[in-house]
């Protein structure tokens, strides 16, 4: 499941829908909003998707965690809208029967959801600009 | 022919606009992009977009058809 949300999430709620019995491991990643990027004070983030793209291929990317590693369950929340410093962007969660795939498919979801979904992060900055950016973090323009 | 064009990103901050209607003779998303391009004055090349077409990534050769949703994907960001 990869969904988009408006408002914040919580994280122990959404660990609890991997709960499986043949699960031995669960492996989850918290992507936070950090008040810096590349030397430059960031005040806050704006994330604009494209929805029905967004949660296509997000849900495309988790059928390919599914097919690459041995798991249980795998889930995915990215938020839109404007986020302070310190709030939760994205989560991704993993059960498996053993950590080893757990590790794998998380890694892989979070690496393949910021190259490929349809989600751009606008930062605003201190000094009042403010800039779309890469998957590198660097500028567009 | 109509098309409806969705902007995101730097697209949207250049146009002003989430979404247009455009008339146009473009029969290919590159072609529709080339125009919008020069009306609009985007920064962005062709070869850093992707595009997608009714809500599905396609092939800029992609043959558009009246009332299609073309939406021209920025470099994206997300995480």
């Amino acid at each position: 499941m990869f969904r988009l949300s408006e408002t914040p999430v919580a994280p122990a709620t959404l660990a609890r829908e991997l709960v499986h019995a043949r699960a031995g491991a669960c492996v989850t990643f918290e992507g936070w909003v950090r008040d810096q990027n590349a030397g430059r004070a960031v005040l806050r983030l704006g994330y604009q998707a494209y929805a029905p793209l967004a949660i296509s291929e997000g849900e495309h990317i988790l059928g390919e965690a599914h097919e690459k590693f041995a798991i249980l369950d795998v889930r995915c929340v990215h938020r839109v809208g404007t986020l302070e410093i310190g709030e939760l962007a994205v989560w991704v969660g993993v059960s498996a029967a053993h950590r080893d795939a757990a590790f794998s498919a998380c890694r892989y979801v979070i690496d393949e959801v910021k190259k490929r979904v349809p989600i751009w992060k606008n930062e605003h900055y201190a000094d009042g600009e403010s800039g779309w950016l890469h998957p590198d973090n660097t500028p567009v323009e | 022919m109509n098309y409806r064009v969705l902007y995101f990103a730097s697209l949207r901050d250049r146009t002003g606009m989430d979404a247009e209607q455009v008339n146009s003779l473009a029969v290919d998303a590159r072609g529709l992009y080339t125009e919008l391009r020069a009306r609009h004055g985007f920064a962005l090349d062709e070869k850093r977009l992707r595009v997608a077409v009714n809500g599905a990534f396609a092939a800029w050769e992609q043959h558009l058809r009246d009332g299609d949703e073309v939406v021209f994907i920025p470099p994206v960001s997300g995480g």
